[in-house]
């Protein structure tokens, strides 16, 4: 193999995006190739940094406001306007319209904004970071071939295998009966820590349930939170947090938390 | 007003749907114009830009629906008020197969800090600092990120493997200053 090619595919491996063959190629060629396992080392190393920089900018809370009056003046458009939509212009900024519906509105957005604490996992415990991991692991799981290491049913056979893989043992509830089916398992990695992910099925929608160790203990209440259009709801049960993640309704993932708590 | 009913119901499933990836949109464009003001007002145009094209939204991801309008967005502003920014040209003279001495990497490992990674991505040209902002602080997958901004895969890999080069090897000079610099 040729290293400047490999040199490309490196960055696909690194990413996850290369398919099963492409991937053995590679993984036989670092064995051989010092120089791209070196590459690959410091790729991961500037991946690490990203992960663990403060480089994703976060909207400021005055341009939900903003938006929101704009989108107000567009639902419901002056007298004198015509129905010609009105020429914009990112150069000029538009009149604020602070109407009440439009404050009113901006409040409920903000409650939906708002990130609420999330525990931190091994390391640095920025909640915000982990519950960006979490989700992106999450959204990683879903692509072809994330899902699982242990695909199986059988709360029985997901448990043991856990077993030598982490250092502890996760609370695993087959819950079919329940409509929210067990179908596998695998091992994560959230904010420099080994946890254990299991997956759920509920019609269409998937659940992964992150699963490790408290630090310490603290009040078991149910929390929820939202990102990139994904819910979460967190909670603690003996000494672990359990972390759910989907695209269901925060409503049905609660629903889904206290049956696994039953 | 018959379309002034559907709009308000249009309006609340717009925020419903669309305004939670309201942050992913800031940082996409804070990103691309590298400004926060001009970052707000692309992202407030590309925001009612969104809301008008709302009806023929087809379900799917609505983040990555908003992230192509917001991506739009900034590089129509630009064209209009940076041209200088578009036209950076990627230095290809330098090869990163030729810099990357151990000890270097090793300091990298050890503490590479936030303001360098920023600054180093910031100077990338816009072309190479959005696949590696789309992938790398929005978790994006390459057929995503191909889509957004309509090329092949393929592609979505090149740019991603140069851009991070790239970054490598400003990390790494950044480092070496300011190690010069006894700090």
């Amino acid at each position: 193999m040729v290293c400047d090619d490999n040199s490309r595919l490196l960055h696909g491996y690194l990413d996850g995006e290369l398919d099963l063959i492409r991937s053995l190629e590679i993984e036989e060629h670092l064995k051989t190739c010092p120089d791209c396992a070196q590459q690959l080392w410091g790729q991961q190393t500037l991946r690490k940094a990203f992960r663990s920089s403060n480089l994703y900018e976060r909207a400021p809370s005055g341009l939900a406001v903003r938006i929101r009056a704009s989108l107000s003046q567009e639902v419901e458009p002056e007298a004198d306007a015509t129905s010609q939509p009105k020429p914009i212009s990112i150069l000029t900024p538009r009149p604020k319209v602070w109407n009440w519906l439009a404050v009113a509105a901006t409040i409920l957005l903000a409650a939906l904004l708002t990130w609420r604490a999330l525990p931190g996992v091994g390391g640095r415990g920025n909640s915000d970071l982990v519950a960006q991991e979490l989700v992106a692991s999450h959204i990683r799981s879903l692509q072809p071939g994330h899902l699982f290491d242990v695909q199986s049913t059988d709360q029985h056979t997901v448990k043991p295998w856990f077993n030598g893989k982490l250092d502890f043992s996760p609370p695993v509830r087959d819950l079919t009966e329940e409509g929210f089916p067990l179908i596998g398992g695998r091992l994560d990695y959230i904010d420099h820590r080994a946890v254990a992910a299991l997956v759920y099925q509920r019609r269409q929608h998937l659940i992964n349930v992150f699963i490790w160790p408290a630090e310490k203990q603290t009040d078991n209440n149910l929390h929820s939170e939202s990102s990139q259009g994904y819910n979460m709801v967190v909670w603690e049960r003996d000494g672990m947090y359990l972390c759910a993640v989907s695209d269901l309704s925060t409503g049905e993932l609660q629903q889904f938390a206290q049956l696994i708590e039953k | 007003m018959p379309n002034a009913m559907q709009a308000v119901g249009n309006a609340g499933r717009f925020e419903e749907v669309v305004l939670p990836h309201l942050d992913a949109a800031y940082n996409l464009a804070r990103w691309l114009v590298r400004n926060t003001h001009d970052a707000e007002d692309v992202v407030q145009e590309a925001c009612l830009r969104a809301f008008r094209f709302f009806g023929g939204f087809q379900g799917g991801d609505p983040r990555a629906w908003l992230l192509k309008i917001v991506r739009n967005t900034s590089y129509s502003f630009l064209e209009k008020n940076r041209p200088v920014a578009l036209a950076e040209e990627f230095n290809e003279q330098v090869h990163v197969r030729d810099v990357p001495a151990f000890d270097a990497e090793a300091i990298m490992v050890r503490d590479v800090e936030s303001r360098m990674l920023r600054e180093s991505l910031e100077e990338l040209p816009v072309n190479f600092r959005e696949v590696v902002v789309l992938r790398e602080l929005e978790g994006l997958s390459y057929k995503e990120i191909a889509e957004m901004i309509g090329v092949p895969i393929g592609t979505v890999m090149s740019s991603l493997a140069r851009g991070r080069d790239r970054l490598r090897e400003s990390l790494l000079r950044a480092r070496a200053r300011e190690g010069t610099r006894g700090l």
